[in-house]
């Protein structure tokens, strides 16, 4: 390493360190960031308290407005160091309302872009049922704004998105991430316990990241951007996602390129995780094309 | 046959045609329209071994967005008003859970179904869940929680939940026999199709003779229901706001209202 590279890298400020919040304030304009239902509104969820969980009271979600390079922008980050970023009743409407309420400007002549900070292991189970039904409203509702203005997913870590809100990711309109940061529906200790060791070693930490790491990820084209664990590398991907504007088509409408790529794959010797992002650059004809 | 076969069966007016063995589609009239059914049924020989009991994964991701897009496509230029039901026949025990669902991305194929489905209630589809079985996790959120109606059988064997009861008990450090007691207590923790549908996200409990297989009667029951269910969707809203102003919403609900509200006002 060069001594410009090692100083670089003292020069970085983590935002993986950052929490919720921090991470919010430190993507937005500097004195425009103003928090939604903060925690001094103190609407919790109803549900912990009863069950002996100790709720928090912005329920591990903040919303704060902004500008970001000077555009409208609503930052919608989930706090993964409260029960997992479990999405519950009230952290999952925070987050669905806040991406209505962008849509409604965005139609009103006041366009207003999302950025969506996205750790969390899923559904919280302590409000299962509602949790499972706020997710469905996250996802229709990323699907409203994002026709309208760009919804911009960053997984950053550590903790990394899966469950239902991994569902939400793919219909970000791009996603950022970060090497440290993992996205998959289903998180290996879920599928260990589910089918086996032998299905998935959730021990096995470089198998964990070979499948659902950021690099992994962006790589096979499931992802958008590699980022730099560093505030000011993070922001200047955001600004330029948000910049990019509405694309003419979604990754989650590209149905022929998703049918491609499960067509390309022999699944009784399936590729090795490092392998993969060659199988599917690979052009494969379709089906029935004589050529 | 898996309960979700026999519903498609029964209410099909001709031919069950196969988008892939593990997705299934049919006709089926109701009043004036012809509904398009969409279900996820048993693939016992599917390449993905883990997707074999009628799990929603990869390949049933894309099949269910590729059979939900082509109704769309297909009604694309007919007036609102007219452009046809989907009728999602819930009957799944999960998304599949594997190595490789998550080397190609199953979340990805997951927001393929769930974009197309949200697509189809947009541009004006009635798209109305049928709950016959079980209706879990991830699979419930790619297969039936798009819909702007919810329909579901008063039937023991219909659990609609975040997560089986073995895992969740796992994942939230408690014993079987706790959750259940918690569940009593809890309306959204209970495996009960009962109080389930208190939660405000079901527009009708249906009580039939036989939830598996469906009698000459049950098909008619379950048939008037959705043509009703078909009705409300068209003269309701697109998005899924109903779901927080339903009779059930108003009282358990109460939480999600309140943000709604005190967001809208703090907005500026």
């Amino acid at each position: 390493m060069t001594v410009t590279e090692w100083e670089s890298l003292l020069d970085r400020t983590s935002f993986i360190e950052l929490d919720a919040r921090e991470r919010a304030k430190a993507l937005l304009d500097e004195g425009t960031a103003r928090e939604l239902c903060g925690p001094f509104d103190r609407i919790e969820s109803p549900w912990l308290e009863p069950q002996g969980v100790v709720p928090q009271s912005d329920d591990g979600v903040v919303v704060v407005k902004g500008s970001l390079d000077g555009q409208r922008a609503v930052v919608i980050g989930i706090e993964q160091a409260f029960q997992g970023g479990g999405i519950g009743e009230v952290s999952g409407v925070k987050i669905a309302a806040g991406l209505s309420l962008a849509a409604r400007d965005s139609r009103d002549g006041a366009p207003t872009a999302a950025v969506l900070l996205l750790e969390t292991g899923g559904v919280r189970l302590q409000e299962a049922n509602l949790g499972l039904a706020t997710v469905a409203e996250v996802c229709a509702a990323v699907l409203e704004l994002r026709a309208l203005q760009p919804v911009v997913g960053v997984i950053a870590g550590a903790l990394g998105c899966f469950g239902g809100v991994s569902i939400a990711a793919g219909l970000c309109t791009k996603l950022i991430m970060t090497a440290e940061g993992r996205l998959g529906l289903d998180g290996p200790e879920v599928i260990e316990s589910e089918a086996g060791i032998a299905e998935f070693d959730a021990s096995d930490h470089p198998l964990i990241w070979s499948i659902d790491g950021g690099t992994q990820r962006v790589r096979t084209g499931l992802a958008d951007a590699l980022v730099l664990d560093d505030v000011s590398a993070l922001r200047t991907a955001v600004v330029e996602a948000v910049r990019q504007g509405v694309p003419a088509e979604h990754r989650s409408r590209r149905i022929g390129q998703l049918r491609a790529s499960l067509e390309a794959v022999d699944l009784d010797h399936p590729p090795a995780p490092s392998a993969l992002a060659a199988v599917w650059a690979k052009p494969t004809p379709p089906k029935g094309d004589p050529g | 046959m898996s309960r979700g076969q026999n519903w498609t069966h029964a209410l099909a007016d001709g031919a069950v045609n196969d988008v892939v063995p593990s997705v299934i589609t049919a006709d089926c009239t109701l009043g004036d329209d012809t509904a398009r059914i969409v279900t996820v049924v048993p693939d016992p020989r599917s390449p993905f071994h883990r997707a074999r009991e009628g799990e929603v994964g990869l390949r049933e991701g894309l099949a269910l967005a590729e059979a939900v897009t082509g109704v769309v496509v297909a009604d694309g230029r007919l007036p609102d008003g007219r452009r046809r039901p989907i009728v999602a026949v819930v009957d799944l025990p999960s998304q599949a859970y594997g190595r490789v669902e998550e080397l190609l991305g199953i979340h990805h194929a997951l927001a393929a179904a769930v974009d197309a489905y949200a697509t189809a209630r947009t541009a004006g589809h009635p798209v109305i869940s049928l709950i016959v079985g079980r209706a879990l996790s991830g699979g419930l959120l790619a297969h039936g929680l798009q819909a702007n109606q919810i329909l579901a059988l008063d039937d023991p064997g219909v659990v609609i939940h975040a997560m089986h009861k073995q895992a969740a008990a796992k994942v939230t450090l408690r014993t079987v026999a706790e959750l259940d007691e918690l569940a009593k207590r809890f309306p959204p923790l209970s495996y009960d199709v009962n109080d389930w549908a208190k939660l405000g996200l079901c527009d009708e409990l249906l009580r039939v003779e036989n939830a598996g297989e469906p009698t000459e009667g049950d098909t008619v029951k379950v048939r008037n229901a959705l043509a009703a269910a078909v009705v409300r969707a068209r003269k309701g809203p697109r998005d899924l706001s109903n779901r927080l102003n339903s009779p059930g919403a108003l009282k358990t609900r109460a939480a999600s209202r309140r943000i709604h509200e005190e967001l809208a006002k703090q907005w500026g």
